[in-house]
Formats: structure tokens, sequence, C-alpha cells
């Protein structure tokens, strides 16, 4: 099943400054797993390193977040979109101040 | 989920009955001409009391459009003074500004908006000290501060207060924006329990922002705070709207209120404000320095060195935009890049690395040296020393 995975713009430089991706996945889990396998980076952005997703990392499917649906084994379909939604903290400052 | 519009029935101002002045029924007709505000609202407005904690890229569209629109009451939190890198986006503030406590000129731009109100200017960083303190006396309070601890310390302060939170967050040219905290809905660490570590946020090399993206969704957060005081329409609970300026696009995603949450769940754990610095793995007020621990060399001596005409081939690890602002003549590999073409590079020959303030290169310096390169520096203070110690004509940003 061809998914849709959204990629926020805090991540885009460790997928290679895409901002969605194609998947063939039939879980979130599954296109996570191909996600991170196509770019390498992206991993320890997600995931800890038990292999869970990072706290202030959420996914959703379509507008719902998987937390409350089946967590990563939460099934996606032909034209879901799956959304990583990371925590940003800017807004009143430069927030490149900091290099 | 909640449903409930308006701010809590505990913080609505229990205050007798205000009227409007002439003059202020003709500042405010477009209101008042306007069903869903009305005299009855205008009044509420006058009545109410939002802290606007930041007086930035979020408070700058947030505090003119609250002042304008009679919001009798306004609070700024700020410890700031105005640069001159602030006036891409704040707009609150003036070429001449620059060098003055933000709160000053803020509250002098407020009142010359509108002289009918209120302004508190708190010159101050929030703490868990000070926080409840500041907070308590406000209906709404909003957000727009820039960091991980104040937005936890936000969080938690006005749950603990049953306070309205209006929540802006920006990085680029995205934006999130919802209401947390208000009672039956979610709080930010029902969305976000923990911050991210501090060496897994976005480098500069990824910063920045879209001037005019913190005007959108600070007036969007302006919105959100008015109609919590007029009680009208959907107020953003449970929803988390994100924003792309550069596809344009607006999207919607559900916040859930988590039953297991520390703050605002059915058990808390929460009882009182915390050391958010340490909760978000950052020792002492600001953010740490990296430990340095990669050998460096000074813009003095490289300079030195490269006037005697040693043979010293400089790496210059930013971004390909960054080059193009300025530059030391350097060859550029992107640090991002740099695994991939390490083989570009000479290992027999001496190799100075550098960056804007030289974070990235002594990260590139630790890369090289734990691929065997022997003779390989990192450039103290990057292109930012370079500047001030060497050559004032290279821009700094």
């Amino acid at each position: 099943m061809a998914v849709k995975v959204v990629i926020p713009t805090p991540l885009r430089a460790y997928a290679g400054k895409l901002e969605s991706v194609e998947v063939q996945a039939a879980t979130v889990a599954e296109a996570l797993a191909l996600l991170t396998a196509r770019f390498g980076e992206l991993r320890k952005h997600l995931f800890a390193d038990d292999g869970r997703l990072r706290s202030f990392v959420n996914v959703y499917v379509n507008d719902e977040d998987i937390r409350y649906l089946q967590k990563d084994q939460t099934r996606v379909g032909e034209g879901d979109i799956i959304s990583i939604v990371p925590s940003i903290a800017g807004g009143l400052r430069g927030e490149n101040n900091g290099d | 989920m909640a449903t409930k519009t308006g701010i809590p029935p505990t913080q609505q101002t229990d205050q007798p009955a205000v009227a409007l002045s002439k003059e202020e029924i003709l500042r405010y007709s477009r209101h008042l001409i306007m069903p869903e505000v009305g005299m009855e609202g205008q009044l509420k407005l006058k009545q109410a009391k939002v802290l606007c904690i930041g007086t930035g890229g979020l408070g700058a569209p947030l505090g003119l459009y609250l002042a304008a629109a009679g919001v009798g009451r306004i609070g700024l939190v700020d410890f700031d003074a105005v640069d001159s890198t602030n006036l891409q986006r704040q707009i609150l503030f003036s070429s001449q500004d620059v060098g003055r406590p933000k709160i000053e000129a803020a509250s002098e731009r407020l009142h010359g908006l509108n002289p009918d109100i209120q302004i508190d200017p708190i010159e101050a960083r929030l703490t868990s000290e000070n926080a409840l303190e500041i907070l308590k006396d406000y209906d709404v309070i909003v957000d727009g501060t820039d960091n991980f601890p104040t937005r936890y310390l936000v969080n938690d302060a006005c749950v603990l207060l049953g306070k309205p939170n209006v929540y802006g967050s920006i990085f680029r040219f995205e934006g999130q924006v919802t209401i947390f905290g208000h009672p039956g809905g979610p709080c930010y660490r029902c969305l976000y329990p923990e911050p991210p570590p501090p060496g897994l946020v976005p480098s500069c090399a990824e910063g920045g922002v879209l001037g005019v993206l913190p005007g959108i969704v600070g007036a969007i957060q302006a919105a959100e705070a008015l109609k919590l005081i007029l009680g009208k329409g959907e107020p953003l609970i449970g929803r988390l709207l994100l924003f792309d300026a550069l596809a344009m696009r607006f999207r919607e995603l559900k916040l859930r209120k988590n039953r297991e949450c520390p703050a605002c769940g059915d058990h808390p754990t929460i009882s009182q404000l915390i050391d958010y610095a340490e909760f978000c793995g950052i020792r002492g007020e600001e953010a740490p320095l990296p430990q340095t621990t990669v050998p460096e060399i000074t813009p003095k001596e490289l300079k030195a060195r490269l006037d005697r005409g040693d043979d010293i081939f400089i790496l210059d690890v930013r971004e390909p935009h960054e080059y193009q602002i300025c530059n030391l003549g350097g060859n550029l590999i992107p640090l991002g890049d740099l695994s991939k073409r390490v083989n570009e590079l000479d290992s027999s020959r001496e190799i100075v690395a550098h960056c804007r303030s030289g974070k990235r290169s002594a990260e590139a310096v630790e890369f090289l040296r734990s691929a065997g390169f022997r003779k390989v520096l990192n450039l103290k203070g990057g292109i930012l020393a370079w500047s001030d110690e060497v050559d004032p004509s290279v821009p700094k940003y």
C-alpha cells in the first residue's frame, strides 16, 4: 500500500531534504522502518536506543495520534498520510543564535 | 474532550459593570456593530487580562492586536533587549529601539496604539520561583517563548492555576498553534511528555525563520485569545493547527487529553513547579556550550600562519546558503555531507575546519580525527570570531 510519510521541517535535513516520502507499508511500524532504512540518520531522531518512539516525537495517521490507535501497529492503507510531528520551541528570538 | 468555549468560570473577571466612553465607542465601532462582539463582548474585552510571555516574533502581532482590540489589561514578560536581527520579524520595534529593553519599547508602542488600556511591563525571566505569582493575575496566558524549559514551565503553571495557555511555536516556515490547559482539554505534556535532549534539537544550519511566519502564527494566537475572552466560536482546544507557509497549507491534528499525563491526567504527579533547565537536560540558565575536546586554533594564529605561507586546507562545513553570506575562501563541504565526501580530503595536509561559531566544525574535527585524520584543527569561535579578531569586514549573521 502506498502511504505518504510527511517529514517535518526540522527533520528534513536528515531525510534527503524531502517534504514527504512514499513507502509501501501496511503498518506505521513498517512505514517508519522503511523510512529509517532509507535515511539512516533519521533513526536516532525518531527512536530512542530501546527502539521506542522518542517522547518528543508524535506520529499521526491522518489526523489521529497513533498513541490513541494501535500505536506503531496501527494499520495504514492506500492514500493514508503518516505525519511525524516533533515538538518545536521557537517563537521569541532568533532560533539560530546558538549555532 | 472540551467543547466548552470561553475562559473557565473561575477565571471570569468579577468586576463591577464597566462602560465604554464615547471615544471608545467610536474606536471599537467595527467590533460593536458585529453581533459576535457587540457591546457585551467589547466590555468583556475591556475587563479581560491577558499575559503575553515573550515580546518577540509571536508577541509582536499578539500584543498589537490585543491592544488594538481593547483588551483592558495586557501583561508583557520579557528580559531581553532589542537587537538588529529582531527587526526582520518583530514588528513591535523600530530601528531606533535597538539596544533598548524590549519591555520598554513594547509598552511604549502599545500605549501609543491604545492609551485607554493598562500595560503591565514585567521585565523578568519567567522562573519556577516567580511564574505562579506573575500568571495568577491574568485570565488568559499566551506563550510566545522560544525554548523548551519555558514552554514546560508555562504549561505546568497554567495547569496548576487552571488557566488557558494559547500556544504558538515556529520553525523556519512551519508553525504550530493550539490552546493547552483549558479545563477538560489537553496540556503540552499530553502531547509531548518530555522535551528533546539538547543534542537532538536541530542545529543552526537548519534554523532561521521566515519573518512573516511569527506574524501569522502570533495573529492566530491573538484570535484565539480574543475568542476565549468573548466565549465565541470554536476555540483551538484539542486541535493542533499546523501551518506551512512554504506550501501555504493549514492542517489540523486531533489532540487528546492523556489520562496518564503527569500534569493534568487522572493522577497528576506534578503538584508544584520544578527545575525546568534540569528537566530539559540543560544545566544553568543558558544552553551549555559543548565541551570542546577537539584541538583548536584561534583566528589570530590561523591568520599569522596563512600570512607566512603555511600550507593549510581551510574546510568550511556550513551550508551553501551560508557560504553565500560570507566566507573565508575555504572549501565547502557541509557537515551533513562530510562522511560521504571524506575521500575528497587529503589526510597528509593540515586542515582547519570552521563554521559560523565553531560548534559544527568541532563535530567535523571530531569525526575526521576518528576517521584517521591527525592534522586537523577547529577554528575557535568560527567566522564570528574571525570577524571580531581578524577581519571586521566579514559580516556576522
